[in-house]
Formats: C-alpha cells, sequence, structure tokens
C-alpha cells in the first residue's frame, strides 16, 4: 500500500505573543514545527504501514527550511520526502495550494492520500478537500480512526518473499459536533486526520541519522510543468486586503481580595446585572 | 485479482488532466451573478441554528447590495414549516431539494447539490456554516466551482467602493485578524463560525418564494467535468452514532463557568459542576484542561474550540492564552478569577479577582445559595 502524507511546517502558534504596547505580532525565536495534525497523520499513516506494508512518502510546500519538517518526518520512520518550493509558490491561498499540491501528486504513485484536518497557522481546514476535489478522488475529513478493510484486501507481489497487502477500501470514523459516522471509503481516496488520530512517534536516533543522510528532491515550477499564472499569488482567488491586531477590550476593576471577599463581590454584581435573581 | 503493473500505474482515479474552471469576474464590467445564497444546514430533520444566523447576516448583507436572499435547504422528506422557518429568518428564495440520499450528511451528494444549485443560481455570495459539515462541503465545492474560499468568517461586511465582500476571519492561532476579498471570481465563499452572527428575529408575516429544484438523477448535470459524480459510490456508511441528545452545547450556553489549568487538578475542576449547577449554567474549558483529559473536547473554549458569547462568562484559573480570549471575548459579562495579577485574562475581563480560585468557589456557591434564598 503505497501512502502519500501532506505536511505543512508551521509557526507554533502556542509560542507566539503579542506586544503589550505596540499590540503587533512577536514572532521572533518562535519555533517552528510540523503541524500537529499532519504529525498525527503520518503516525497514522506509518501504523498502517506496518500493518499493510508498502511505503510512505511526505510532501510539503514551503520555502527551503521546510527541509527541516520533512527530516523530522523521515525520522520518524518516512520512506521518501518531497520538497515543493519555488517562487512563484509563495503567498498561494488555498485554491493554488491545493492545485500546487495536486499537481505534485499526479506525478506520484498511491492509494492513500493523507493531510492534517487544518493547520495552526491558518485554521482554514480546506486544502485537503480541495487536493481531493482537484485528483477527482473521494475524501472523508475529521478523521479519527483508519483502519484497512482486511476482507476486500489481497497481496501483491511474491507471496514467499515479504509482499505487501493491496487493500481496495478503508474504513475510517468521522466525526462531527453531535456524533460520528463509521464509513468505508474504496481507494484511492484522501483522508484528512485530527490529532486525537494517535500520539505521533518519537524520532529515533537511527532514524535521525538516516533522515539527515537522504536526499530530498525539491520541485519547483519546471518540475511540475504548471502554469505559473496558477499557482502562488498569481493563481489565488483571493487576497488579504488588510490584517491587524485586535486591541484589547477596556478592562474592568481588578481587586486582590481573600476568597470570602471575592465571592461577595461576584455574587453584588451579578445580581446588579440581573444575572442572578432574574 | 491485480497484477504487479496494474499497482504500478500512476494514480488510477485521474480521469481528465485538471484544468482550473475559473470563473473570472472583470472588475468594473457587470455581470450576471446576483443574490447571497446561503446552504442552510439540517440535521436530524432539523434546521440548525446556524442556518439561522448565516440568513441574519446575509439579509444585511443582500440588502446593502440590493439582491435577493436564497437559502438551499438539501434533504429528505423536508416539511414546509422548515422551508418557512427560512422565509420567516429572511430569505427571499427557498431552494428545496429533497432526494433520499441527502437524508444524512456525505460529501458527495451534497458538492453535486450545492454546486449544482450554484451553477443555476449563480450568486454573488455563498455562505457556509464553519462546522464540521460545513467546512468539508465549502472546500469541495469551491474548488469544484475554481472560485476563492475564506474560511470561519467572525466578519463579513460589503466594500461600498468595489461592492466586494469583506471577509474578516483570525489568523495565526486568533493572533491577527486579516480580512479577504475574492475580487475576480463568483461567487465569493465563506464559511462562517458559528456563533459569531445575529439570526433575526423570526418574522412569520414575511413572504418567500419556495421552489422545488431536481437535479438530473443519473449524476449528469451535478458533478463536475472529471466525473466526480461517481465518487458517491465510493463512499459508504457502516455506522452511525449520535452524542447524547441531552448534552446541550457550550455554545448555547447563557451562562458558562469556565475552568483552566489554574484549578490545579481533576478533583478541583469537578467542582465546576456545582457552581455551575447553583447558577443554572453550563461547564466549559480552556484547551489546557481538555488536552489534559479534565473534561471532553466538546467544552473547549477558543481558536481551536468553541467561540462562545454567553451572559455571564466566569474564567476560574484561566490564564487567558490570546487563542482562548479569541473564543470568549464578546461574552457580555466576563469574571477572571486568578491568583496571578499579570494574567492576561484582567485585561478582557469585567470584574478581576485576585485570589485562590480553589477557595474561592466553595464560598461563591455558598453565596450563591444564600442570594438565590433571598
Amino acid at each position: 500500500m503505497k501512502i502519500v502524507v501532506c505536511i505543512k511546517q508551521v509557526p507554533d502558534t502556542t509560542e507566539v505573543k503579542i506586544d503589550p504596547v505596540t499590540g503587533t505580532l512577536l514572532r521572533e525565536g518562535v519555533p517552528s514545527i510540523i503541524n500537529p495534525d499532519d504529525k498525527s497523520g503520518l503516525e497514522a499513516a506509518l501504523t498502517l504501514r506496518e500493518a499493510a506494508g508498502g511505503t510512505v512518502t511526505v510532501l510539503s510546500m514551503g520555502p527551503a527550511q521546510a527541509d527541516l519538517a520533512l527530516r523530522e518526518a523521515l525520522a520518524m520512520g518516512a520512506d521518501n520526502a518531497i520538497l515543493l518550493s519555488d517562487r512563484a509558490f509563495g503567498g498561494a491561498d488555498t485554491w493554488a495550494t491545493s492545485l500546487t499540491l495536486a499537481t505534485a501528486l499526479k506525478k506520484l504513485d498511491w492509494d492513500l492520500i493523507v493531510c492534517g484536518r487544518q493547520a495552526i497557522d491558518g485554521d482554514t481546514a480546506q486544502v485537503g478537500p480541495e487536493i481531493a476535489e482537484h485528483l477527482g478522488i473521494p475524501h472523508v475529513s475529521y478523521v479519527s480512526e483508519i483502519e484497512l478493510d482486511l476482507e476486500s484486501s489481497h497481496s501483491v507481489g511474491n507471496p514467499s518473499q515479504s509482499g505487501s497487502l493491496q487493500p481496495r477500501a478503508i474504513i475510517v470514523k468521522r466525526n462531527f459536533e453531535d456524533g460520528w459516522q463509521r464509513l468505508r471509503v474504496e481507494l484511492p481516496c484522501l483522508v484528512t486526520t485530527m490529532k486525537d488520530l494517535g500520539k505521533p512517534r518519537y524520532m529515533t536516533v537511527s532514524g535521525i541519522l538516516g533522515a539527515y543522510g537522504k536526499e530530498i528532491p525539491v520541485w519547483g515550477l519546471a518540475d511540475l510543468g504548471i502554469d505559473p499564472k496558477i499557482v502562488g499569488l498569481a493563481g489565488s482567488p483571493t487576497r488579504v486586503k488588510a490584517s491587524f491586531t485586535k486591541g484589547a477590550k477596556q478592562a474592568g476593576r481588578v481587586y486582590e481580595v481573600d476568597a470570602q471577599e471575592g465571592a461577595r463581590m461576584i455574587v453584588e454584581k451579578l445580581k446588579e446585572k440581573f444575572i442572578l435573581g432574574r | 485479482m491485480k497484477t504487479e503493473s496494474d499497482t504500478n500505474n500512476a494514480p488510477r482515479a485521474l480521469k481528465q488532466p485538471n484544468t482550473p474552471n475559473v470563473v473570472r469576474n472583470v472588475a468594473g464590467q457587470p455581470n450576471d451573478y446576483r443574490g447571497v445564497l446561503v446552504f442552510a444546514e439540517r440535521r436530524g430533520r432539523q434546521v440548525q441554528k446556524i442556518a439561522l444566523e448565516l440568513l441574519g447576516a446575509a439579509r444585511e448583507l443582500a440588502d446593502s447590495l440590493g439582491e435577493p436572499v436564497i437559502a438551499l435547504l438539501a434533504g429528505s422528506k423536508i416539511e414546509d414549516t422548515e422551508a418557512q422557518s427560512l422565509v420567516a429568518a429572511g430569505a427571499d428564495e427557498v431552494v428545496l431539494v429533497d432526494r433520499p440520499e441527502l437524508s444524512v450528511y456525505l460529501t458527495e451528494p451534497f458538492a453535486a447539490t450545492l454546486t449544482a444549485v450554484i451553477r443555476d443560481k449563480k450568486p454573488s455570495i455563498c455562505l457556509v456554516g464553519a462546522t464540521t459539515i460545513g467546512r468539508d462541503l465549502a472546500p469541495r465545492v469551491a474548488a469544484r466551482v475554481g472560485t476563492g474560499l475564506t474560511a470561519d468568517c467572525t466578519g463579513l461586511a460589503i466594500d461600498p467602493e468595489s461592492h466586494n465582500l469583506l471577509m474578516t476571519r483570525p489568523a495565526f492561532g486568533g493572533n491577527l485578524l486579516a480580512t479577504i476579498v475574492c475580487p475576480e471570481h463568483r461567487p465569493q465563499m465563506s464559511t462562517v463560525r458559528p456563533g459569531v452572527m445575529r439570526s433575526l428575529d423570526p418574522d412569520p408575516t414575511r413572504t418567500g418564494r419556495i421552489s422545488r429544484f431536481d437535479l438530473d438523477p443519473s449524476g449528469a448535470d451535478n458533478g463536475d467535468n472529471r466525473g466526480n459524480g461517481d465518487n458517491r459510490d465510493k463512499v459508504t456508511i457502516l455506522e452511525t452514532a449520535s452524542a447524547k441528545v441531552e448534552k446541550k452545547n457550550i455554545e448555547e450556553a447563557s451562562i458558562l463557568v469556565s475552568g483552566g489549568r489554574g484549578l490545579g487538578s481533576a478533583e478541583n475542576f469537578d467542582k465546576l459542576n456545582e457552581l455551575a449547577q447553583a447558577l443554572g449554567g453550563m461547564v466549559s474549558a480552556s484547551r489546557a484542561v481538555v488536552d489534559s483529559g479534565w473534561i471532553e473536547p466538546d467544552r473547549q473554549v477558543g481558536q481551536t474550540g468553541k467561540t462562545v458569547r454567553p451572559d455571564l462568562y466566569l474564567a476560574c484559573g484561566i490564564s487567558g492564552m490570546i487563542q482562548h480570549i479569541a473564543g470568549m471575548e464578546d461574552s457580555d459579562y466576563i469574571v477572571a478569577i486568578n491568583k496571578n495579577p499579570e494574567a492576561p485574562i484582567f485585561n478582557y475581563a469585567d470584574l478581576g479577582i485576585v485570589t485562590d480560585v480553589n477557595k474561592l468557589i466553595p464560598a461563591l456557591i455558598e453565596e450563591i445559595r444564600a442570594a438565590k434564598k433571598q
């Protein structure tokens, strides 16, 4: 079974602070990480490979530094990595990003594509489903469990050697706010994974050593043979018109008092606001 | 059985090369895209609150554009009263698509339906709720019709000069707000965060057109150019489960007692239940608490959780990370209790108490009970 996992290198937004005076973002020194939902997706892919054999390839679009995220994925156990990097890809919205990734995916061989549900820097959750649409394959999002549909699997290759299972379908748990579905999805397909799918494994020492020896091909505009007008900022239907930080709302009063006095003050205010006694 | 060479073929699903299917809307030129289309989400044969919120927002946008509000209600065995409730909430036209395969949400039948309605009605704007259904459906449809999509908007307005939709959304973990436009493609699509837009008071005297829309049952007219209609056979439902119905949604609570890591332990956190009961509210939590497993993820407030706007938000031992603030700052009245006077939550609180929260909670429960007896 051949799996491609799309990962994104993101700034760790939990480390981002706001300058209390200017209200601007303090991004300096913020570490870059593999997006958490993507990392869980990678974990799921590696687990599936353990069951079915085959390969796990990681694919990322980003600046040259994203190489580091791909090496981390290799150190966790991925077999191959590919970086899509070109100045022309910069400034892409989800439409252009998904089209670029889909174009690269068409050059690869896969049964299953795994994307994280959403990236913590953008939180859009759009790239996965849009890739699936560009490829014309089904997708399931908000997936928290993936298993092989073993009834429809068969082995490929020489059975006397360590062959690989070739499932025709997977069974996934799809989450909603108010419940879930268990779905059977025919391969090839795309799933978007949530971080509760599994705690990502750690890199191993031999994995780390191996990862730094591997060559990660970098594919640019020419390698994809894609029209520069449909990638990056030029190919993006949406534009950022303005961005701003939120001003803090007018702060109320803060009192340093003991617990009993604090409780009394809260109840007074709640009565005043008709929250109590209505 | 497949042969080795079969499996080595390039991806099997690809039928035709993918060509961008872009609708160019030349700026300044008249175009035939008119109307604000709302995807009216329906679950378990009930129109969802988000649909009414979207209609409230759509009404305002449509009025400033001088265009109609169109609601798409897709499902199976739809009652007339459901369509009428959408008219009462602001729709000028309700498009009903009633088909057996729309009884439960699955991506492909709904994507085909929304795509067909967009192609038929040519709306200038299409709004979808940023729910686990809408955030699955909207990107699939946006990619199919070839337009941009802005996720999780918390503000919508019309630019008075260009008449483009201004879509404002939090980015960067809620640290930043960005206003996004989609100037040359139609419809301008957006998913909208639940709990942010105000629904109108239902007006049963409003009138609107209710029409039935039929898709070609063969799927010939409702897929895309790449034969995606076929995908509906590739996903089957094996099992469906709904969360306990009695569990109310924190987005609908008017009083929230919310706990953070400052409570110190799961046992201390559990005491919030008693406080919430005394106040007639619900318990919610910060991400740290959910990550620690003290409460279920559906109670999480914040950027990666829910946006809430209760009458009272009582923050107990919550420091106020910006991601948390993003989910509760519009609450009507915010009380924060934290032993650290520097905690950022105090910048957002109407009333702040610097004290040991675990000592305050039992005292507060007593005070509330005493006040209720009066």
